[in-house]
Formats: C-alpha cells, sequence, structure tokens
C-alpha cells in the first residue's frame, strides 16, 4: 500500500482501496489446461473455476462438477404446462362457458392433446433457459474479472484457472507459484474495487 | 439469373479485406477413413474468431449496403399494403366465396416451412451428433425467427380486424367468450406461439458466449455496453458451462418433437377439414417434409452468397453445402412419394369428388401451377444425384431457387386449387390475387432479408464457441491409445488420441 492512499481523506479512502478477489492463470491450449484443473482439484482448493472459450470436454470430470438440476426442474414445469393445458381447456370450455360443436362431446381429450403438448415443450423450453440462468447467477454485469485486459481473451482463444482469493487455502505466494509450476503462460492479480 | 448476377458481383462487391481470396478447397471426400476437416486452411482458435467478429464490429461491403437497400424498399410496401389494408378492409385482397384462404394462408404456411430447416439444424443434427452443423445453425436459426414473423403477419391480418387478433389467445374478458379448444386453428395458434418462443430462445441462448466474444473485441464503448448487456455477464466459467451444456441439449430435445409437431398442426388446418384435396391422413408426415424440404433451399439460398460476401468460405465450406443439397433431395424424395401417394389415395379410395379434385389440379384452370411445382419440387432435385452438378455451387444454387418457388407453388395447389372447386358445381369459383396480395407477398421478403442482413451486420453470424469444439485443437490428447471406456463414449472421435500426449497418465 502506497503512502499517498493512506494520506487521503477516510471516507475516499475506504471506497478506492482495491481487495484482491483472486489470481487468474492463463494457458493457451486445452491439454495444459485440463491437467491444471486436475491439479488445483487435488490441491484441495474449494473456490475456483476454470474459465474457457468454449466447452471443454472433460473438463467436468476433471473439475469434479457435479450434476446440475436442471432436467428435473425441467421435467417438473413440463408437467406444470401439462397439467395447465388439460385445466385451462376444461375451465373454458366445460366448466365456465360450455357448449358442442361438430358433435365432440365437451371433454375431448383427444383434441385439447395439440394444446396440452405445445404448453408442456412452453413451459419446460423457458425453464430450461431461464433455470439455466439463475443457477448460474446470470446476469451479472459487474465481475472483478472484466478489470483484466488479459481476461477479454476468455471468449477468444486462451484458458483461464482462476482461484478466488476467498478460498481457505489462498495463499497469495503459494498459490501463484502452484499456477506458474502447472506451466500457466501467466500469472495476474485480479482486484475488485470495494465499495464497503 | 440471380445466381450468376451473384457469382459475377462478388469480386467487384466484396471488399473485406481479401481482393483475391483463394480458390475453395474441397473437403467433400467420401473416404471414411479420414475425418474431413470443417474449418479449412489451418485456422485456430483466435482465427476464427477474428473472421467472424470481424463481419459484425467493421463496416460491411458495398453488395450489403445494396441488398439492404433493396429490402428495405420491399418492407416500405409490406408496411403499405399493410396499412392500406387496415385502414380500407380485407375486401382489398383477391379472396372470395368459394376461395376463403388464399395468398394470405399460402403465404403463411410457406413462412412457417421454410423456417423448419433452422430449427431441424440446431435441434436435430445437434442431437444425431452432426458436426457440421455448428457452422451454419446461427444463421439457420435466425432465419427461422425472421420466416416465423413473416409467417405472422398473415393469419394475423386474415382475422378481418387484426386489433381484435388478441381473441385468439385465452384472456379472461367481459364478454365471458373463450376460445375454441377443439378447433385446429387454435391449435395453430399455441403451436406457432410455441415455436416462435422456443426458437428464439434457442437462438438466444446459443448466442450468449458469441455475443459475450464480441463485446470482449469491440473497440468502442457502446459497443461495448450494448453487446455487454445481451451477453449478460458470460465469463466462460466451466461451471456455466457445465449447465449452459445441459440447457441446450434440454433445449434441443424439447425443439425436436416441437418442430415436427408445428407444421403437422399447420396441416391439421386441412386435414381436419371435408373439403376434397385437403381430407387426408398423409398431410402431417407430407407437410413436415415440405417444410424441411423447402427450408433446406432457403438456407442453401441464403448460405452461397452470404459466405462469398462476408469470407466464410473456410467455415461454411463445400462440404457444408454438398450436406446440405443432400438433406434437401432426400427430403424432395419424401415430397415426390407424398405427391404419388395422395393421388394413389385418391383414387383408390373410390370417392368421386377426392378423383375430380386431383384430375382437376393437373387438367384444371390453374395447371400451370400443378406443373410449375412438379417440375420444381420433383423434376429439378434429380439434378442432385450427379455428383459434378451438385458440386457445381451455380447448378446447386439454381436448384435452391426453383424449390423455392416450388415448394410456394405447392401451398397454392394446395389451398386455392382445392378450394375453388369443391363438391357442387354451382358453387365453384375463381381466384385472381389483387396488388395488394402480390405486393404482401413481395413485401415479406423485404422483412425477411431487410432481418437476416442486421442480423448479418450486428450479430455473429457463425456459433464461434460452438465451432471451436469441432476443431482438432479443442480435444485434449490425454492417452495415445484408446480404452474400452473411451470407445463406449457416445461422443467418442476416432481421431482424438492422434496427437502427441501431452498429460500422460492423467484420466479425464
Amino acid at each position: 500500500m502506497s503512502v499517498e492512499v493512506e494520506n487521503k481523506p477516510l471516507k475516499q479512502q475506504a471506497l478506492r482501496e482495491p481487495v484482491l478477489a483472486g489470481l487468474i492463470a492463463e494457458f493457451s491450449d486445452v491439454d495444459s489446461v485440463l491437467l491444471a484443473a486436475v491439479r488445483v482439484r487435488e490441491e484441495g482448493y474449494s473456490r475456483w473455476d476454470v474459465h474457457t472459450p468454449f466447452p471443454v470436454h472433460g473438463m467436468d470430470h476433471a473439475m469434479g462438477i457435479r450434476s446440475t438440476l436442471l432436467p428435473w426442474l425441467v421435467l417438473i414445469a413440463g408437467c406444470c404446462g401439462l397439467s395447465l393445458g388439460l385445466w385451462l381447456q376444461w375451465y373454458a370450455n366445460v366448466f365456465d362457458y360450455p357448449f358442442y360443436i361438430s358433435g365432440k362431446p365437451l371433454v375431448s381429450l383427444p383434441a385439447w392433446i395439440p394444446v396440452c403438448f405445445e404448453l408442456t415443450i412452453l413451459f419446460a423450453a423457458l425453464t430450461a433457459v431461464f433455470g439455466m440462468l439463475g443457477l448460474n447467477q446470470l446476469p451479472r454485469l459487474y465481475n472483478p474479472l472484466f478489470t483484466s485486459n488479459r481476461f477479454r481473451r476468455v471468449t477468444d482463444d486462451r484458458f483461464f484457472v482462476v482461484i478466488d482469493a476467498s478460498d481457505p487455502l489462498f495463499d497469495q505466494q503459494k498459490t501463484e507459484e502452484m499456477l506458474l509450476g502447472l506451466g500457466a503462460s501467466a500469472v495476474e492479480w485480479v482486484q475488485e474495487i470495494s465499495n464497503v | 439469373m440471380k445466381g450468376w448476377f451473384i457469382e459475377a458481383a462478388m469480386s467487384s462487391l466484396t471488399t473485406t479485406s481479401e481482393t483475391t481470396y483463394p480458390a475453395d478447397i474441397d473437403n467433400r471426400g467420401d473416404d471414411p477413413r479420414e475425418r474431413p476437416l470443417l474449418v479449412l486452411r489451418d485456422m485456430d482458435f483466435g482465427d476464427v474468431t477474428r473472421t467472424v467478429t470481424r463481419i459484425a464490429l467493421t463496416p460491411p461491403p458495398l453488395a450489403w449496403y445494396i441488398c439492404f437497400g433493396i429490402s428495405l424498399a420491399f418492407l416500405c410496401l409490406l408496411f403499405f399494403t399493410i396499412g392500406y389494408l387496415l385502414t380500407t378492409g380485407v375486401g382489398v385482397w383477391g379472396n372470395n366465396q368459394p376461395v376463403g384462404w388464399a395468398f394470405d394462408i399460402v403465404n403463411f404456411v410457406f413462412w412457417v416451412g421454410i423456417g423448419h430447416a433452422g430449427t431441424l439444424i440446431s435441434a436435430i443434427l445437434f442431437l444425431l451428433r452432426q458436426n457440421w452443423r455448428t457452422s451454419i445453425n446461427r444463421f439457420a436459426e435466425a432465419m427461422t425467427i425472421f420466416a416465423v414473423m413473416c409467417a405472422a403477419i398473415f393469419p394475423g391480418l386474415h382475422v378481418g380486424r387484426a386489433w381484435l387478433a388478441y381473441w385468439l389467445a385465452p384472456v379472461p374478458n367481459q364478454m365471458g367468450m373463450w376460445p375454441q379448444f377443439r378447433s385446429p386453428l387454435l391449435w395453430d395458434v399455441f403451436a406457432v406461439g410455441t415455436y416462435a418462443t422456443v426458437s428464439l430462445l434457442f437462438w438466444y441462448i446459443g448466442m450468449i458466449p458469441d455475443l459475450a466474444t464480441l463485446r470482449d473485441k469491440a473497440s468502442t464503448k457502446l459497443k461495448q455496453i450494448i453487446y455487454g448487456l445481451f451477453a449478460l455477464g458470460w465469463t466462460g466459467s466451466s461451471r456455466h458451462w457445465h449447465r449452459y451444456e445441459r440447457a441446450y441439449l434440454l433445449l434441443a430435445a424439447l425443439a425436436t418433437p416441437l418442430v415436427l409437431s408445428v407444421h403437422s398442426v399447420v396441416s391439421f388446418d386441412f386435414a381436419t377439414a371435408q373439403l376434397p384435396g385437403w381430407h387426408t391422413t398423409i398431410f402431417p408426415p407430407y407437410f413436415v417434409a415440405g417444410a424441411v424440404f423447402g427450408g433446406f433451399a432457403m438456407v442453401i439460398t441464403l448460405a452461397i452468397p452470404a459466405r462469398q460476401f462476408f469470407g466464410l468460405r473456410d467455415i461454411i465450406t463445400l462440404r457444408h453445402l454438398d450436406n446440405m443439397a443432400k438433406v434437401m433431395l432426400s427430403m424432395g424424395l419424401v415430397v415426390g412419394y407424398s405427391y404419388g401417394m395422395e393421388w394413389f389415395t385418391a383414387f383408390y379410395s373410390g370417392v368421386k369428388v377426392e378423383k375430380f379434385a386431383f384430375l382437376n389440379r393437373a387438367l384444371g384452370p390453374y395447371r400451370w401451377a400443378f406443373y410449375l411445382m412438379m417440375f420444381c419440387n420433383v423434376v429439378a432435385p434429380q439434378l442432385l444425384w450427379s455428383r459434378r452438378l451438385r458440386h457445381n455451387l451455380f447448378v446447386l444454387f439454381c436448384v435452391a431457387m426453383c424449390v423455392n418457388v416450388g415448394m410456394w407453388f405447392e401451398r397454392f395447389v394446395i389451398i386455392v386449387i382445392s378450394l375453388t372447386r369443391d363438391f357442387l358445381p354451382s358453387s365453384w369459383g375463381h381466384y385472381v390475387p389483387t396488388w395488394v396480395d402480390l405486393g404482401m407477398f413481395a413485401g415479406s421478403f423485404g422483412l425477411f432479408f431487410t432481418m437476416f442482413l442486421l442480423f448479418c451486420r450486428f450479430l455473429p453470424m457463425i456459433a464461434m464457441a460452438e465451432l471451436k469444439t469441432v476443431m482438432p485443437q479443442a480435444h485434449a490428447h490425454a492417452e495415445k491409445h484408446p480404452t474400452s471406456r473411451d470407445l463406449h463414449r457416445f461422443d467418442y472421435q476416432p481421431d482424438e488420441h492422434g496427437g502427441v500426449s501431452k498429460a500422460k497418465g492423467t484420466r479425464f
């Protein structure tokens, strides 16, 4: 911490004091980042992630990511859509305003199939999308990682291992040495502008 | 004609960096021992990013402005004809008694059908692990969205008083009135509504990682903010990718039966009626095959010029076009079979009016439409059996244009010809489109191409993140020899163990 910062008024200092958010290590190919992921996991870190431009095959295994519960949410939503479709058609055409048309019975299940089907798909699809975003905690328009210029290549052709500073095993020096030892082409600090 | 124009104009109008672009690389080999490359000229991840983001982030070639101007003019025509119709009444259309469904419904079915190829490429080919889809799925999906937009206009206006179109939805109202859920026309509302929603979600979800790429590559603050907002803060986290891939798979699995259901439901509009020529059980599969056929023709129509203009010839390769041509040919055979089966059913039924309906198609006053349809949909695609002709992009483009025309006329034949002459000769009629019909049809192309050109200009035209996964560099070479576990993996690729082992001894 430089002397300049300490001399500033207290309030301003509190606003501007950068807080260490974590370490990012850059890798340039799939093989080395997969190997690094295995090692970081073996070291016992718990608050870490690997950022890649595309889903890397085998990364889930390497990182030990457990299967998401998204499919169950989608199944439940699909069932809700189906029930809503049945209820809607029964309520509208049988209960609230019953009328006979083209010789079909009031409860004409075969004729209800298309609407039930479409609502099942609609609810399931909406849940798949918004459930995924919700579980991923997106949209998140601010992220300390965005302060790093190097990290902008994560959506292009570089792979990053990110270890959060809040990890219990996190040690500025040791973690940096470990990441460099894994063949990272660069290791960089990421700071968060704290507003506390 | 148009194909020639594009081939000729291409060289003078394509101003994107390379003026002397090297010739296409032929990667259409059929040798099963060799896995054909889907991204050519040794491009790496960075090259793919550069090639695709350049289209969205730098000014477009001159050809884009010319095409956009023409499309915009047709879009204005659409707005004008819609305004005229709304202020005057649907009587400005040529619809009459007995032809109550005419250009409006023909255009609706035509446009909805076009959309189906996009969903087929994005969902069904995804489930079937057809890796080549990654180069074309983004703009095929965009095509789906815009085609459904064009389609939605026509039934919306066809209801007569377009401002009451919300009565189609089950909205509680002061009249105590509900939609009639036992009618196929209402099924259509739900089918097309769901289809539009799911297609849009599928398209957007697929685009999030690529929007993040554009956000990170954009040079101006405004672009960074706009792309950043739509990218939702995507950072490529593997924990996110895990749920993202699962959501994408689920969407593909949901969209597959959906796309089959949509055109089936559209065909119910006709099949459940008792009109000769409509009342037939072959309609659902016949309509779905026709939709995929017409849709693939439109994808080819768009892909051939787009890959030239935007310098994407190493990403949308000759192999992609060849595969699409094969799908189009096979779908064309299904459509041709359906035509034959329709005739057989009519004659085998022994029903006089059914037989007459089909003879009337071939010998009646609209026989030119019938023969045009037969030529475009059944005869022309047969050229694609020949490898030489199929590999000639000009021929392929012409065949695709034929199919575009033919599929529109198929709907015209089914809808209009059947309606003009049904049971009683005393109630037969004739149909002639008015200038509003023609203007609105031409205008819908204006809407389609305006949207498509805006998409090409501002959004990631190729699914970059997905494309990178099918490049050889994306596969880790963890072990030199495949284990039995590998061979049982559904995504096992024979060449994935070919590279130099860097991470020896590590099992993933």
